[in-house]
């Protein structure tokens, strides 16, 4: 070891960000074609808050969460679709996608954690869910079977699972759905993870159920102080948890900014058709959901220019740059950006004239 | 006797009501019905094997005492044995002494001598007036050599095979491994035996195949039973590795493979403990099925390499008309693939936790 050893890691890590996605690219090589799942998505997240990521199914929320936690290139086997993944991604001061698979596992349950959608798919049906807590601490800490297993009680009680040293022994068959999406917090939770990824945690749950776990998280990030990703389609779930909005759409962000700015005065077209179809109880009932025109683009063969422009009920106003060039980010306001070729003006006015009165 | 079968109730993808731990007293209960239902299934066995057996002969004008006599017979000795048969009692007559018999053993009488059949009896066979009980039990330690071995090295075999090509698809190994498991599915005992025995046995004069029981040689036993094992374990490995492929590769797609890597565990337990665990539960269902099964007699195996077990008796038995036999071994058969059915079940609730014993 030299002291005055030249920096040799060309890119440097973010100061001050815990996460940091650079850019980050996920394309799969199918018989078809090339599929561009996430195409240049850069966003970043602080300690302590949340980041709610919005958007249509396949617009590549999960591809991105998956990237994030290295599940990409985990387990390959054979000549399964390799995904091709760029850019970066820095977790605290680390950069995951050039770092040795190996390293990036020791990190994955540890320092990142992830809760699925589907909680009965995602717990093995065949160990109990005492046993799965239990292994899922004892990869990353040398302790004995009976520390680990009261730490595993200790997490259930917490997540609210009455007498958990009884169910400890029992199967995930044997929860309801509810308590099912609870165990999986809590077996997220048993390393003290600073990143915690909950992809579509309520999707799977009865209604009633879905606002405990969303409270549950919530009180559980103030307790341990983590960043969180909350990846919905439901922009309900986000406005309950979410610091700060990404709306994406085609593998790309559109908008993105604060939860506040994002809800009060959207700049993109696309977070406006969200909005027109989201149910609120605060709105006369009469008035019916406008949903956004058409279906989610074939990621194959994207379309050209604004990706959003087929289905864009504004296009025409723009002319032909909207199927030719690709908007980017534009500040819109405080740390609030959106990618749409409308100028400025034209859509503060279209918001506050043309949409926000019918919301 | 290789009849296959699906695994009770479909193969591990069953969704059961929560709270499904079985409580002692109704898994006691559950057994009680099962062994009860054995015994009336194997009761209902005997009853259509013998009345096809002991009938037909009857309808097709073929004297049962005559095949037991010989041909030569003189009419006094005919009518003495079906005297002492009781073949011309009713048949449901002869059905309850032979079950009778089975049970508790019979005399044969016809007042002039009195022959005492142990339980279980199965009768006398027609062909050399031997016991069949004797026969079955001498016949079967050949039949179970074959089974024990030939399942320990198809499973070991099958399994592996079946484990690497999942996770090597698409590879070199993946598409030869099941090319041969292809080829070992098509290929007819009697093919494959016939080759093995051509090469090892008569060409290069390595393998001596006269079998020997276990207990008197060892050595012999094994060198007798080397090619009959692997002839066999090679057409259930083929199964068994396109089966555990099959399951392995559908096991790697579901979602909670992708929580155990989440968790942050090494491949090696991701694969050889999350995968595996769920990949053997169909293998094993299928395994006691096949088991069961072949315990009734491997028939080609047996006959290919001349081996004395239950499959050869049978064979022997039907080209010699020699009925209790067949009768005897169809009974064995039965027995084992219906016990086998019930271990399998019993097994099925120990390996899945979601299976509840009712």
């Amino acid at each position: 070891m030299t002291i005055n050893q030249p920096e040799l890691v060309a890119p440097r890590a973010p100061a001050g960000q815990f996460l940091a996605v650079r850019d980050l690219r996920v394309h799969f090589p199918t018989d078809d074609g090339l599929v561009k799942s996430v195409d240049g998505l850069s966003f970043t997240l602080d300690k302590g808050r949340t980041l709610g990521i919005v958007g249509e199914s396949g617009s590549g929320k999960s591809v991105t969460s998956l990237a994030v936690m290295g599940l990409h290139t985990a387990g390959l086997h054979g000549n399964q679709v390799r995904a091709r993944l760029s850019g970066e991604i820095w977790l605290d001061g680390k950069e995951l996608l050039g770092s040795d698979p190996d390293e990036v596992r020791r990190l994955r349950g540890r320092e990142m954690a992830m809760i699925f959608q589907d909680p009965l798919s995602a717990l093995h049906p065949y160990f109990t869910i005492g046993h799965q807590i239990v292994e899922a601490y004892r990869v990353h800490n040398e302790v004995t079977r009976q520390a680990a297993r009261k730490r595993a009680v200790e997490l259930l009680d917490r997540v609210g699972i009455p007498q958990p040293d009884k169910r400890a022994k029992d199967y995930p068959h044997q929860f309801s759905g509810g308590m099912r999406q609870r165990v999986m917090i809590a077996m997220a939770l048993v390393n003290n993870p600073e990143l915690l990824i909950a992809d579509e945690p309520t999707t799977a749950l009865d209604v009633t159920v879905q606002a405990q776990i969303l409270d549950l998280i919530r009180d559980l990030q103030k307790e341990f102080g983590s960043a969180v990703i909350i990846i919905t389609h439901d922009l309900g779930v986000v406005a309950e948890l979410a610091d700060d909005i990404l709306v994406m759409y085609a593998g790309r962000c559109v908008e993105k900014g604060p939860a506040e700015q994002v809800f009060t005065t959207p700049r993109h077209p696309y977070t406006w058709g969200l909005l027109g179809s989201m149910p609120r109880l605060d709105r006369e009932r009469s008035d019916r959901l406008i949903p956004v025109k058409g279906s989610p683009p074939s990621l194959i063969n994207v379309p050209s220019g604004c990706a959003f422009h087929p289905r864009c009920p504004y296009g025409e106003r723009v002319g032909a740059v909207t199927r030719t060039e690709v908007p980017v980010l534009r500040e819109v306001g405080p740390r609030h950006e959106a990618a749409c070729h409308m100028a400025a003006e034209e859509r503060s006015r279209v918001w506050t004239e043309e949409i926000a009165p019918k919301l | 006797m290789a009849a296959r079968g699906g695994p009770p109730g479909g193969a591990g993808r069953l969704r059961h009501p929560p709270g499904a731990t079985a409580r002692p007293s109704t898994v006691l209960a559950y057994l009680i019905r099962r062994l009860t239902a054995v015994v009336v299934m194997l009761l209902i066995v005997t009853l259509a094997t013998f009345a096809i057996f002991f009938m037909i002969p009857k309808l097709t004008g073929t004297d049962p005492a005559l095949l037991f006599v010989g041909k030569q017979a003189d009419p006094a000795a005919i009518e003495g044995i079906r005297e002492k048969m009781g073949l011309s009692d009713p048949v449901l007559v002869q059905f309850w002494k032979f079950v009778e018999g089975l049970v508790a053993g019979r005399d044969y009488a016809n007042g002039v001598d009195v022959t005492h059949c142990p339980a279980p009896c199965f009768g006398y066979s027609f062909r050399n007036e031997q016991e069949v009980w004797p026969v079955l039990t001498s016949r079967l330690p050949v039949t179970l050599s074959l089974a024990a071995g030939a399942c320990l090295l198809w499973v070991i075999g099958g399994v592996a095979a079946g484990v690497v090509s999942a996770l090597k698809r698409g590879s070199v190994w993946d598409r030869s491994a099941m090319s041969v498991a292809l080829a070992g599915v098509s290929l007819p005992i009697y093919f494959t035996g016939l080759v093995s025995l051509a090469i090892f046995s008569y060409a290069l004069d390595l393998i001596n195949v006269d079998y020997e029981p276990l207990t008197q040689n060892p050595g012999k036993w094994f060198e007798s039973l080397i090619l009959p094992w692997i002839t066999l374990a090679f057409l259930y490995a083929a199964m068994y590795a396109r089966l555990t492929r099959a399951t392995m590769l559908e096991i790697l797609g579901e979602d909670y493979i992708r929580t155990a890597r989440a968790k942050g565990l090494g491949e090696g337990v991701v694969i050889g403990k999350h995968a595996m665990r769920s990949t053997m539960t169909p293998i094993l269902t299928i395994l006691g099925l096949d088991l069961g099964a072949l315990l009734g007699g491997a028939v080609l195996t047996e006959t290919t390499f001349n081996l004395p077990g239950l499959g050869q008796g049978a064979v022997r038995a039907i080209s010699d008309k020699d009925l209790p036999i067949i009768l005897g071994v169809t009974l064995i058969a039965a027995f084992f693939i219906v016990i086998a059915n019930l271990v399998v079940d019993l097994l099925y609730a120990v390996i899945d936790p979601r299976v509840r014993l009712s």
